[in-house]
């Protein structure tokens, strides 16, 4: 269980705080939070100091029928990992907390026994004794030989952050979806050929007792049977029964519903293949060949027509034989796969939860800026599909209702029925009470509110797979499941409180329980479909019916919540409904996400002495494009009004970027690189696919600090970049001009969609046509006549080109007199990580990006307003948004003027049709740089 | 040594701010050529043909049928009484073979390969709905090319120019000759065409290099050592009042030319006009001569840094002229403001004037210019782009600039304010289209 000193690790303790209130206030500028232990002398990195392994790992365990719950694998497999934690204590924990009811056998009423396709089971769990909290993923795989043909297992993400966990559910449960998917259709099948083996062992044997049964029949002419005969009759008919109900399993096990699979779009193998496969094995039950053997690697092969053997009326059952390995049980290539998967998984997940947020934070950002982000970002990185998006897909709930739902919701105090949708699974109730609460009263209702529209957005995203509805997962709760959960946690999980109750307990502390283990939470499974609701499936399968589900629930919602729409303008009235809807869903009125409403009540996400408590929140909001709504376009009405929107937003911050923002996150990556006791002290690639593109920027943003640093004229060379000219760099050492390309690719905008215009070493002279297709170049200076020749060509060209000289270290470009490089690049900078510039970097271009964004969406100042406008007063027009409203000086106009050639080039180019490179110049003179 | 002028960096002046360039070709590319508003067509060395839209720079069509390098190309709309206009255009190769091309269709009409030598010009005489091929000898064809007559064969050399004149006559440049032809048509319905020959002029001390026709009643020849003759469209004579500043020089001066100079210093490559003035690339210099004052009015000597092979007047009193350096430069034919104490050199004819004759020509002009505005070329800007000797370009107007070169490439030059505020239009209407400029509630 949690105890106390789990709950606060983060927000720390009373006293502490009181420390910090006594020191003096802190200029505005110096705001940054510092940390408040740090005169203690701890490592504020060290919450998870008492956790026994170094860094977090996967576990997967089995519910073993002979030896109870067993450890069997760890990922990473390295005894370091772990360390000292008990494998085997936490395989029971984990273990104990499972929710499906997977029932296999005979059913009352049936013949026959079923197979029930269960869910899988999702579930947070704490253990504070071993200083980890869990992600726990239940299956059921199926096996012949088994206890009622199934073996429970789990896969479990171990951390040591419990934020972890709670933050990444989504995610983690979509990943392990999918190892899971991957694991039990291996299991099917492999399942399905067991069957046929047994099949026709049966078939044989069925033959061979029949056989006896004649010969004794003709032996034995007395008239009466021997008790020998009539035993040998019983058995033909058991094997005759069994027969029957091996085929019944085959045929079930055969028609599971490979539908869910195609709409889940993660495809471990193409499941026609095996339905078609299936359907044939189906129509020639006696098929001798069947695919894969166990530790058959290859997927369908055939192998040599299996051998009958004799079943002896009496098997040897449990205990004297040895079950079959996970590895057996679903088939070598799909246990790899899962490997696979939980590798990836290991890596997506590894590091700092912060981390991990903060870059998906800006990944969605980026993603929602689909105009511009192809302008600085590698849009294949942001084109790959984050998990939540891939299960959102298999929702049956169209993606675009999904994302006009969220739009508005964020906009509105509609924002209810997302909560409304939040279907009975409390995925992720945090079971952390803040303290905080309790002083704060009413009006500070949540500090977490910065995060909520978010939140509950998150709702919205809940794996309706789990869910029905949940009105019943209420009174399942409420039923068989709830005995476990209430014995062993009652306080964390009160069934029903009133909201009022809800709101005062707030501030109190969750009461210390004996036990260790705590259900954080739990996502029921379809499990819970009333036993006599499934035997009327004809199949006796029980899928999900998806859409109905849906309809059910909007039915379900839709009373209850209108008066709460109705006077939604009301806060009070607001909030109540809100936790109607909270009562609807039983659980998690505690949670402070669900108390928070609506942005409206706004407040700041930190703490009075400015330590942010609340970790950066998975931002999913509206994944709606741009393209669609233009919410930026609309927000400018007319323009030029747009004063309000330039001072904070665009240009306001500068100041804070500058000092604040830099300090920060160095500071913050000087920790955490020094914290020793941090959970991960592995660097985290967010995204491991592009952990190529992520050293990468690492190395360039390292020596593009280098640059800056060593080269006094750094600001004119990034701004011809920006403002869409070519940058030659010309030096004798191959090696160092492309790390000076390198360095500057940062700054390279992208003109379409393809890889970014630099080519790090070119040996030949160059032509204009290698200046439309490339913005940056090295090149190599030599003595040879070819030298002579690439010299000609450069001063031929010299209008076109920059010419950045690393040998005599001199730079030959236009002159830059803006403001905006200057920010991007100081070189009195504290920055001192290569990633961390590159996010400094990365933010500024955004902030560029957005106001070329604006520039050019902004209809009147590109055409007239009314038809008899000449075409200066537009012009002056433009200009005048662009100085005044964007706050661009100087050269920084026609930085923004450029992107914003860029992106009309990239909104007009139809898809498909490469368009012709453009190359762009102006006749703007050259000025040349030293040293 | 390079007394070029140099414009500096900062070209105010200069409104192709974006290019584009086109590839298609893989030789020399030496003619470009009008098909309507945004198309034209491309031809070279390399015996292909290409048409692009010159607009968005899109290859519309590739010709492939001649063997060899192209010679000649001419536009050809043919107007049928049912169809819209069709655009076709004719080439000559140097496989003797000519080639009519539908542009609409992208697809070869006919193809017509009974010469004796190859053709060297091609005029279309939109009148009279033929069109002429001028090699060894001159043909005429109509718009299904069959071939009308024919003259004799004139030389081996062959006919390098032809223009129309009026009356239904043509003026051909046959070497240091001008021959007039004329076609007739109506005396005899079954013979149908007829051409004969109606005069040779041979003012021309050296081949004709240029021919071009001023309007109805003027036409002016150039030729390699730098002669200038403005004729009379109607009689064939050198008019009547010009005299000829060029020819008092000319007897004197030559033997001095050709010691001191290089004939293709003072060669006239190309000519052009508008109604008033004739403009002569000359070496590598640019002639402005003035119809009515009869004598140079502005001039540059060195315009370029090698020889000027094109030039053409804009209608805002600019000009645009190419070289073998691999530059197009944009001039502007400006009045000069003040008198000036020393008279604008009266043309390049005056580098080598020495002659008495000559001089007191020169001070009767003097005299002249005194009460006549005087103009100069000011280079307004300069475009960069060509590796190699730019063959030709093409003024759309403000669809902007085309130019071919010997580096097989051909860039489109634009007027980036222009094309930035097209492509924001582009980019709303699109919007518009999608539906995305609704407000969305």
């Amino acid at each position: 269980m949690i105890s106390a000193p789990d709950v606060v690790a983060f927000g720390g303790g009373e006293e502490l705080e009181d420390d910090l209130y006594r020191e003096p206030p802190l200029p505005e500028e110096y705001s940054v939070p510092l940390f408040p232990f740090a005169g203690h002398g701890a490592n504020p990195w060290a919450k998870v100091a008492g956790s026994k392994f170094t860094r977090d790992f996967i576990l997967i365990s089995e519910f073993s029928e002979q030896v109870g719950p067993q450890p069997l694998l760890t990922i990473p497999d390295d005894a370091k990992v772990s360390g000292t934690f008990d494998l085997n204590y936490f395989s029971l924990r984990i273990m104990s907390v499972d929710y499906q009811a997977s029932f296999v056998g005979h059913p009352p009423g049936s013949a026959y026994p079923k197979l029930n396709f269960v869910e899988d089971s999702k579930v947070v769990l704490g253990d504070s004794k071993e200083g980890a909290f869990a992600y726990v993923h239940h299956l059921t795989l199926y096996d012949l030989e088994a206890r009622g043909f199934v073996r429970p297992f789990c896969m479990a993400y171990i951390s040591a952050d419990e934020h972890k966990i709670m933050q990444q559910f989504q995610e983690l449960s979509a990943e392990f979806s999918k190892a899971s998917e991957c694991l039990k259709t291996g299991n099917r099948k492999a399942f399905a050929h067991e069957l046929e083996k047994k099949l026709k062992d049966l078939d044989y044997t069925r033959t061979v007792l029949h056989n006896e049964t004649e010969a004794q029949k003709k032996a034995n002419d007395k008239g009466y049977y021997t008790t020998q005969a009539i035993e040998k009759a019983n058995e033909l008919a058991s094997v005759e029964k069994s027969i029957i109900e091996h085929q019944d399993l085959l045929r079930q096990i055969r028609s599971y519903p490979y539908r869910k699979l195609k709409e889940s779009e993660f495809h471990p193998y193409e499941p026609e293949c095996v339905l078609e496969r299936a359907d044939t094995g189906c129509d020639q039950d006696s098929a001798p060949s069947d695919p894969a053997e166990p530790g058959e690697t290859h997927l369908y092969t055939h192998i040599p027509s299996y051998t009958p053997k004799l079943i002896k009326a009496k098997s040897a059952k449990c205990f004297d034989k040895k079950l079959k390995t996970l590895e057996e049980l679903c088939d070598v290539y799909f246990f790899t796969q899962t490997l696979d998967q939980l590798h990836h998984i290991e890596r997506t997940f590894r590091g700092d939860v912060c981390y991990l947020l903060t870059e998906q934070i800006s990944r969605a950002l980026l993603k929602q800026q689909s105009v511009t982000n192809f302008l600085f970002e590698d849009v294949s990185f942001l084109e790959e599909k984050p998990p939540e998006k891939q299960y959102r897909g298999c929702q049956g709930l169209g993606q675009d209702a999904m994302d006009g739902k969220c739009l508005e919701e964020s906009l509105t105090p509609k924002v209810i029925v997302s909560l409304g949708s939040y279907k009975s699974s409390v995925e992720c109730v945090p079971i952390k009470m803040e303290q905080e609460m309790e002083d704060s009263e009413e009006p500070k209702m949540s500090e977490s509110v910065m995060s909520e529209p978010q939140e509950n957005l998150d709702y919205l995203d809940a794996d309706i797979k789990g869910s029905i509805s949940s009105g019943e997962s209420i009174e399942v709760l409420g039923t068989e499941k709830s005995g476990l959960t209430k014995s062993e946690s009652q306080a964390s999980l009160p069934v029903m409180p009133s909201p009022q109750a809800g709101r005062s307990k707030v501030g109190s502390r969750r009461t210390v329980s004996e036990d260790s283990i705590e259900v954080l939470s739990t996502c029921p499974s379809e499990s819970l479909i009333p036993e006599d609701f499934k035997a009327s499936y004809p199949s006796a399968i029980n899928e999900e019916p998806y859409v109905d589900n849906d309809d059910e629930r909007g039915l379900r919602f839709a009373p209850r919540l209108s008066p709460g729409i109705a006077d939604g303008r009301d806060d009070v009235s607001k909030q109540q409904s809100l936790v109607q809807v909270d009562a609807a869903c039983c659980i998690g009125k505690e949670s402070p996400n669900f108390l928070e409403p609506v942005p409206e009540l706004g407040q700041k996400p930190c703490e009075e002495d400015g330590v942010v408590r609340i970790p950066p929140q998975p931002y999913r909001a509206a994944e709606q494009g741009l393209r669609g709504g233009f919410p930026a376009h609309d927000g400018v009405p007319g323009g030029l009004r747009g004063g309000e929107l330039d001072s904070r937003y665009l240009s306001g911050s500068r100041e804070v970027s500058k000092s604040s923002l830099d300090e920060c996150s160095d500071s913050t990556s000087y920790i955490s690189s020094a914290a020793s006791t941090c959970s991960d002290r592995t660097p985290s690639p967010a995204h491991p696919a592009c952990q190529a593109g992520e050293r990468h920027r690492k190395r360039a943003g390292q020596n593009a600090l280098r640059f800056i640093r060593q080269y006094p004229f750094a600001h004119p060379a990034i701004y011809s970049l920006l403002g869409g000219g070519t940058l030659v760099v010309l030096g004798e050492d191959e090696a160092m001009v492309k790390k000076l390309v390198t360095a500057l690719s940062i700054f390279v905008p992208n003109c379409g969609v393809y890889a970014k215009p630099v080519k790090h070493w070119v040996t030949s002279p160059l032509h204009l046509v290698d200046f439309q297709k490339w913005k940056l170049i090295g090149l190599q200076r030599t003595m040879s006549p070819t030298g002579v020749n690439v010299l000609h060509a450069l001063s031929r060209y010299s209008r076109y080109l920059s010419i950045l000289d690393a040998d005599s270290k001199t730079l030959r470009c236009p002159l830059y007199k803006g403001t905006v490089v200057a920010r991007l690049a100081d070189h009195r900078t504290q920055i001192k990580r290569g990633s961390t510039y590159y996010m400094h970097v990365q933010s500024i271009l955004t902030q560029l990006c957005s106001k070329a964004f604006l520039f050019t969406f902004c209809h009147h100042l590109h055409l007239p307003i009314s038809e008899r406008e000449p075409e200066e007063s537009v012009v002056s027009r433009r200009m005048n948004f662009l100085k005044l409203q964007l706050g661009l000086a100087n050269e920084d106009v026609k930085i923004v003027q450029y992107l914003a050639e860029l992106l009309k080039l990239h909104y007009i180019q139809e898809p498909g049709q490469g368009g012709n490179p453009l190359l762009r110049f102006d006749y703007v003179p050259s000025f040349l740089y030293k040293i | 040594k390079s007394s070029v002028q140099t414009v500096g960096e900062e070209q105010i002046r200069n409104p192709y701010t974006e290019l584009l360039v086109l590839k298609g070709h893989q030789d020399i590319v030496r003619f470009l050529v009008q098909i309507d508003d945004c198309r034209f067509a491309s031809a070279g060395d390399d015996g292909i043909v290409c048409l692009w839209n010159a607009q968005t720079g899109e290859k519309l069509f590739e010709f492939h049928g001649h063997t060899h390098k192209i010679t000649a190309i001419a536009p050809f709309s043919s107007s049928d009484a049912f169809e819209e206009k069709n655009h076709l255009i004719i080439t000559a190769s140097a496989d003797r073979t000519v080639i009519v091309w539908d542009c609409t269709r992208g697809r070869l009409v006919q193809k017509v390969s009974c010469f004796h030598s190859t053709v060297k010009c091609l005029t279309v005489l939109q009148r009279l709905d033929v069109w002429l091929s001028g090699g060894s000898d001159l043909c005429v064809w109509n718009q299904k090319l069959d071939l009308l007559c024919k003259t004799s064969h004139l030389t081996d050399a062959g006919i390098s120019a032809l223009v129309e004149l009026p009356k239904n006559c043509v003026a051909a440049a046959v070497g240091k000759e001008l021959i007039i032809f004329r076609l007739s048509d109506s005396n005899n319905e079954s013979e149908g065409w007829n051409v004969f020959e109606v005069k040779r002029l041979v003012d021309h001390q050296d081949n004709i290099l240029s021919l071009v026709g001023v309007n109805d009643l003027t036409f002016v020849t150039g030729s390699h050592i730098g002669e200038l003759i403005v004729w009379d469209a109607l009689d064939w004579t050198k008019q009547a009042s010009e005299c000829n500043f060029w020819d008092s020089v000319h007897p004197d001066v030559q033997k001095e030319i050709k010691l001191s100079q290089s004939p293709n210093e003072t060669s006239v490559q190309h000519l052009t006009s508008d109604e008033e003035c004739v403009f002569a690339a000359v070496g590598k210099g640019i002639y402005v001569y003035n119809l009515q004052m009869k004598r140079v009015i502005a001039c540059q000597r060195t315009a370029h840094d090698s020889s000027v092979l094109h030039i053409k007047k804009l209608p805002n009193r600019q000009l645009i002229s190419c070289s073998e350096d691999g530059s197009v430069r944009i001039w502007e034919l400006r009045e000069k403001q003040q008198l000036p104490a020393e008279p604008v050199p009266t043309g390049f004819f005056n580098m080598w004037g020495f002659g008495r004759a000559n001089k007191q020509a020169n001070q009767a002009a003097k005299k002249m210019q005194e009460n006549t505005p005087m103009y100069f070329l000011e280079l307004v800007g300069d475009l960069i782009g060509h590796s190699s000797a730019v063959q030709m370009f093409l003024y759309f107007g403000e669809l902007g600039l085309a130019t071919c070169s010997a580096d097989h490439l051909i860039i489109l030059w634009k007027d980036g304010e222009r094309e930035s505020s097209l492509r924001s239009l582009t980019l709303f209407q699109k919007l518009a289209q999608n539906g995305d400029l609704q407000l969305k509630l």
